[in-house]
């Protein structure tokens, strides 16, 4: 999984109006810009919608800082796969928490396409679906909610082993038996 | 049956502490309703007129001596005495408390039991053919494979919001016993030409608003890929299944819209990539861990014929009538499968109360029998009998109520549970159900018109399964009023077809008179020993419309 523990910065004295990332257990500054459809493009890194990515690709891809792009939930990544390598955040933007498909979506992102950047999910989500998102490989939140980092810490660790492999690379229950097998075993 | 390791029961307590925090929330009013219902419904609680419903889940439809005797004290203790077997194999208690719900939760955890993926968008408890391990004609256990599936779906991190609920189904055997091609992925086990396992997948079954059988994707699928494929089918479903119209997103919709072709091309493809990462593929020696769980027990070396068998038939008729009907085959001499029936005229299919279910765990614990089964058809099944034992047994289900001889007849009626319960329901069905038992009632006219499956649902969701009724019954709401069509000639067996409307509905009343009126066309045209559906499949639609319809 991929991380970048040096770009986090403590978030306690950030502004209340930027959205809250949270990565790697903490609340980080979001170094990311999300840019409307018909903003002016700033300096620094900036996330567009696919639309505007498909339109303005070869200038956007020409600027020197990080891009990223936004997908709603109906778009997939596959149509970014060219493209990918010089992405450096894809943001799954989920309309109603109910819409499944941004887990398919990471999930194709890190397995299929190879996805080493910042997968973040924004938008309309539970606290309770943050485990799943971990898993197919999402790294950032952008959170809603007055959700404390200590919660989302908490909702993500009720649920301690899992029964199958995905995106994370955690060791499934099915590892788990067989190592407990051979430790039984070589302890004979 | 299926041990839990330290891993699954960690899992299972842990999920149920979770599902206790959760409560805390939406009782604190952190949660809303809106937020709350899909994390309850994935845990199995519903809704309902008059109470929370809890679904408990029976994976591929086995239960233990232990875990009835407990889910016998928990109808006591949290419901209203009694709970009801459905059509998916799970048991439901009608009447609890949400606040009671994380302490049944952590009971059913202490036997091996949850709730979870009774309900919501997931992939829901797989079922099994019932006779899975006894009869003669299977070429594996399919509760294997359903095991197998039981723990890579529980909790699936990519596939707990899909576009709707998502139902798989396992049989190993040639006749179909648990309506296989009305599920969402439909796994049949079978060997190809150099005797390799491997499997026979369907996807697109289901009954509901737009009934389909389900259309083959995979003609074999060894083994050892089976999850991978699955997986495929779940991930095009839940990329491209429609999520703008609840009435178009089961996954039957998705496999009609693009065609079997299209469909098989998309799973084809993300097969191929997810077969290739390897991290699905099914290591032997854990096919043979679960497997030896499913070890058939001890058979003794017995005759095919018991002397005491014969001679109890001789000493009762009762018994022989009950023999006839809810006895069958085993695949070893001495042996056979006994059915319990859940129909009693006049009470209400399914249902089960405390005393019965202890007692069915006392009947286990006194014969020896590892294990019970739940049958689609909302009757329990005794896998392993042997044969001198089954006067004796059916002496002791008697006065538990549990003996009554009905299995496949026009008794043994499938009904959801309507009105009486449901917020879903357009209509009552259990009414319905006891009155056309009472109808039927004489022993000597069930046996007369021999296997006749009624099923009735109480609305357009079909969890009584009308469309595989030999007669169908759904009852809509018709500008208030209860009304009822009446279908004809379904199947949920291997000659699976879906019923037809026969025209228009009839009222409460009505409906029992038009049920009696197809049954005595059918007396009139069958040729003798012929099944209903065999009559109708026959002669057609025609004669029944006419008596019906005619004036």
């Amino acid at each position: 999984m991929p991380t970048d523990p040096g770009s986090a910065i403590s978030g306690g004295n950030s502004s209340p109006i930027l959205p809250r990332i949270f990565r790697n257990g903490r609340i980080v500054a979001d170094e990311f810009v999300f840019l409307a459809d018909d903003s002016p493009l700033p300096d620094g890194p900036v996330i567009v919608t696919l639309k505007r990515f498909l339109a303005e690709k070869d200038h956007l891809l020409s600027r020197p800082a990080a891009l990223g792009v936004r997908l709603e939930g109906a778009e997939s990544p596959d149509v970014l796969r060219a493209d990918l390598p010089k992405l450096k955040l894809i943001e799954l933007r989920v309309g109603y928490f109910k819409d499944g498909r941004a887990f398919s979506w990471a999930r194709i992102l890190r397995t299929r396409l190879q996805f080493s950047g910042e997968i973040r999910v924004s938008g309309h989500f539970l606290l309770d679906q943050i485990a799943f998102f971990l898993r197919v490989g999402v790294t950032s939140f952008a959170l809603p909610g007055n959700w404390s980092p200590g919660e989302v810490q908490t909702a993500t660790g009720l649920i301690s082993n899992v029964y199958q492999p995905s995106a994370d690379h955690r060791p499934t229950i099915l590892d788990l038996r067989r190592r407990t097998i051979v430790t039984a075993a070589a302890a004979e | 049956m299926y041990r839990y390791d330290e891993f699954d029961a960690r899992l299972v307590r842990e999920r149920a502490e979770q599902f206790r925090s959760q409560v805390m929330r939406r009782l604190s009013g952190e949660l809303s309703e809106d937020e709350f219902k899909p994390l309850r419904l994935q845990n199995g609680l519903y809704l309902q007129l008059h109470s929370y419903m809890l679904r408990i889940a029976i994976p591929y439809g086995t239960l233990s001596a232990v875990q009835m005797r407990s889910l016998g004290s928990i109808s006591r203790r949290y419901s209203k005495g009694y709970g009801h077997f459905t059509t998916r194999t799970n048991l439901q208690l009608h009447w609890t408390r949400l606040i009671d719900v994380p302490d049944i939760l952590h009971q059913l955890a202490e036997v091996d039991m949850h709730c979870m993926q009774t309900s919501g968008n997931n992939v829901r408890n797989v079922t099994a053919d019932p006779f899975a391990g006894a009869a003669a004609d299977e070429i594996e256990d399919p509760r294997i494979l359903c095991e197998i599936i039981r723990q890579w779906s529980t909790l699936h991190p990519e596939f707990s919001f899909l576009p709707r609920k998502f139902k798989i189904c396992v049989i190993a055997s040639p006749h179909d016993r648990a309506a296989l091609l009305s599920h969402d992925i439909a796994i049949q086990a079978i060997r190809n030409s150099d005797g390799e396992p491997g499997y026979r997948v369907s996807v697109g079954g289901g009954l509901g608003r737009t009934p389909y059988l389900a259309l083959e994707v995979g003609s074999f699928v060894p083994r050892r890929h089976i999850l991978a494929f699955i997986e495929a089918i779940l991930r095009v479903y839940n990329e491209a299944g429609r999520r703008d119209n609840l009435w178009k997103a089961r996954v039957k919709i998705l496999v009609h819209q693009l065609g079997i072709d299209e469909m098989r091309r998309r799973v084809e493809a993300e097969f191929a990539e997810i077969r290739e990462t390897g991290m699905l593929e099914l290591p032997p020696a854990e096919i043979e861990r679960i497997a030896d769980y499913f070890a058939p027990p001890a058979f003794e070396e017995l005759s095919g014929e018991s002397p005491e068998f014969e001679s109890a038939k001789r000493e009762s008729k009762q018994f022989v009538a009950w023999v006839k009907t809810n006895v069958h085959d085993h695949k070893t001499p001495g042996y056979a499968l006994a059915t319990v029936s859940l129909k009693p005229i006049g009470l209400t299919p399914g249902d089960c109360s405390s005393e019965q279910m202890e007692g069915l765990a006392d009947i286990m614990d006194s014969f020896g029998f590892d294990e019970i089964r739940v049958t689609h058809e909302q009757n329990l099944v005794f896998p392993h009998v042997r044969q001198k034992d089954l006067f004796r047994l059916w002496q002791q289900l008697e006065p538990l109520g549990l003996a009554t001889a009905n299995i496949g007849l026009v008794t043994d009626i499938i009904a959801c549970p309507g009105l009486d319960y449901c917020d879903l329901a357009n209509a009552r069905s259990i009414p319905l159900a006891q009155e056309i038992a009472r109808r039927f009632a004489d022993p000597e006219l069930q046996a007369e018109l021999g296997e006749l499956k009624i099923k009735i649902s109480g609305c357009i969701n079909a969890c009584g399964h009308h469309h595989l009724g030999h007669i169908g019954i759904l009852g809509v709401d018709r500008k208030g009023v209860e009304n009822y069509q009446i279908l004809l000639g379904g199947s949920g067996a291997e000659d699976a077809t879906l019923a037809e409307i026969l025209g228009p509905g009839f009222d409460s009343e009505g409906i029992i008179g038009a049920v009696e009126n197809v049954i005595e066309t059918f007396r009139q045209k069958r040729i003798s020993g012929e099944r209903f559906l065999d009559t109708y499949r026959r002669i057609g639609a025609a004669p029944f419309k006419e008596r019906l319809y005619a004036h």
